[in-house]
């Protein structure tokens, strides 16, 4: 593997605020990697500074090997690019915006149709080439910000927290747009405050604070054996760790202790540690009859409201934690210490 | 005194539909100058605001209090610095451009470089920040990201050039003083209103100063539904 980003000690002062701190960072050509770490950690920062928007006070960043200064500073511009955290479109339409980069490198009028259509494709937002870029949703303005991105085909794409402040459908969207990316040996570096999401996107995870680079590694391994920084931040809900055993129908029994086994999809055997996302459990309140081949029974131990979604913990051995709409909460009429059932597929077990 | 200004009205429009060659001249010619001096002021100004906005630089503050300071700069005084200026024993007297129309181009272009200056960088600044990152990050240089800032400046960038537009045409200091009023060469609409009202030779006053307001006002209301049309 050769290195394509490095950074060796950069520092970068705003004012007497050190936003990063002596990075060391070294990224491989074609991997994915993760920036971990909560707000003002220096994600953004980094981002910036790799793809060349703003310059380190202190220290040497170096793009294929080449030293960069402000007179080659156009490398990272033009290898790199870099989707925004707060989404920004120029005036114009879909069109417009995707086109811009591409007419920027000299490609034919056709060439530019072509490449557009594909990206919209890729975003699954097919036919919006002659919408007002402006008057889309949040949700549909960062995901045409990501073919604008896709569309010039960079060697490194830059991602800063692609999902935050987006509601969950499109979220749950882009993630998968992102899924099927990473897979395409591009390298990608992606800031984000969700270890589910670094742990689906990337190989390997740095976790950031305070502008310092507290740990880099593979992202099982740092997910493991979270520091009680990462743990303290990250959003990552019931996560268990226990012992898989495969069984005759191909799927693995994971037990997770305090008498419940969850069956998953995943193909490993022995120690491991997994974790089931809240939006994909289904709750309910009467027995339920569905092709989950997680069904449980508890009771509810806790409940906090966050405006439109209500979220709940669930104690069927071992605490879950679950969010319902707030629609569904009042309809279900559920209270503290109410008997309610939980539902999840197999395969939405996912390893860290 | 009433019933003379309803007179001088009317026959202000007939004067102004007859095609009268005294009118057509002195308009197209007061259009063409001030025109030209719109153009001459935005070659520096628009650089000059697109620094100011996006570059961070010592006395960055002072600069733009100076052309604030200047936006409402006496004409007379502007026009008797030129003249200063321009004159045969003055500095750029070697032009010899004093009482020829290029020195009200110049003139005006330079009374209106405040206006401009200020209502641009105004416009750029309330541009988002990050469009000209953004324009970098998708590979445009310098140059390029900061066009594109420009361009997603336009409506402002339009005011603000027919702002300048508006002033430079209204103006009667600095034509009257480097121009010289010279009949067939010099002459505006507002030196023409000027002298004419003060010889008594009311209705084409009367009849110029409907033209300059028809420009002035036509002009702004074109760009507003032009503005509004598009999103």
């Amino acid at each position: 593997m050769t290195c394509i980003v490095e950074l060796v000690d950069v520092t970068k002062e705003y004012g007497a605020i050190n936003a990063l701190d002596k990075a060391n960072l070294k990224v491989e050509t074609g991997e994915v990697l993760a920036l971990i770490g909560p707000n003002g950690s220096g994600k953004t920062t980094l981002l910036r500074i790799v793809s060349g928007i703003e310059t380190p006070t202190q220290g040497e960043m170096y793009f294929q090997e080449e030293k960069i200064n402000s007179r080659n500073n156009d490398k990272l511009t033009k290898n790199i690019t870099m989707v925004f955290q707060k989404t920004v479109m120029f005036t114009g339409t879909v069109y417009d915006n995707i086109a811009y980069g591409l007419k920027l490198k000299g490609h034919t009028k056709n060439n530019v149709a072509t490449k557009v259509k594909e990206v919209l494709q890729t975003v699954k937002l097919e036919g919006f080439e002659k919408r007002s870029a402006r008057k889309l949703s949040g949700g549909e303005q960062q995901r045409v910000a990501i073919a604008r991105a896709l569309a010039l085909d960079t060697k490194v794409l830059l991602l800063d927290e692609p999902t935050a402040n987006i509601d969950p459908k499109n979220a749950s969207l882009i993630e998968d747009i992102l899924q099927a990316v990473s897979k395409h040996r591009k390298t990608i570096i992606v800031a984000t405050q969700n270890m589910a999401q670094a742990g689906n996107l990337a190989s390997r995870v740095a976790v950031l604070n305070r502008g310092r680079i507290e740990r880099v590694g593979r992202s099982q391994e740092v997910f493991r054996s979270p520091s009680k920084f990462l743990a303290g931040f990250a959003r990552l809900e019931n996560v268990f760790s226990g012992v898989s055993k495969t069984t005759e129908e191909g799927t693995t029994v994971v037990d997770i202790g305090s008498g419940v086994s969850i069956v998953s999809t995943l193909e490993k055997s022995g120690a491991v540690t997994i974790f089931i996302r809240p939006e994909d459990i289904i709750l309910s309140a009467e027995p339920l009859i569905s092709s989950a081949r997680n069904v449980f029974k508890g009771r509810i131990s806790e409940i906090s409201d966050l405006g439109s979604i209500v979220k709940l913990k669930v104690s069927i051995g071992k605490d879950f934690v679950v969010q319902v709409t707030r629609k569904s909460f009042n309809e279900m009429a559920l209270n503290l210490g109410s008997s309610v059932y939980l539902a999840f597929k197999a395969s939405s077990v996912q390893a860290v | 005194m009433s019933n003379e200004i309803i007179d001088g009205i009317i026959k202000a429009f007939e004067l102004i539909f007859s095609g009268d060659p005294t009118v057509i001249d002195i308009t197209s010619r007061t259009i063409l100058i001030s025109f030209g001096a719109t153009a001459l002021c935005m070659l520096w100004s628009l650089p000059t605001a697109i620094v100011l906005s996006q570059k961070r630089f010592r006395g960055k503050i002072f600069i733009k209090g100076m052309f604030n300071a200047l936006l409402g700069i006496p004409t007379t005084a502007l026009g008797l610095i030129l003249f200063l200026l321009l004159s045969k024993s003055g500095p750029l007297g070697f032009l010899h451009i004093l009482y020829t129309p290029t020195a009200i181009i110049f003139g005006q272009a330079v009374l209106i470089t405040p206006i401009a200056v200020s209502l641009v960088t105004n416009a750029i600044e309330a541009i988002d920040p990050e469009i000209r990152n953004l324009a970098k990050t998708l590979g445009a240089s310098e140059l390029e990201a900061s066009l594109t800032v420009l361009g997603e400046s336009t409506s402002g960038v339009g005011l603000a050039v027919i702002a300048s537009f508006n002033r430079a045409i209204a103006e009667l200091g600095v034509a009257l003083m480097v121009g010289g009023n010279i009949s067939g060469y010099t002459r505006v609409l507002t030196t023409t209103i000027a002298l004419d009202t003060n010889k008594g030779e009311i209705v084409l006053s009367i009849a110029l100063t409907i033209i300059l307001l028809l420009i002035v006002t036509g002009l702004s209301l074109v760009v507003n539904l032009a503005q509004r049309g598009k999103t």
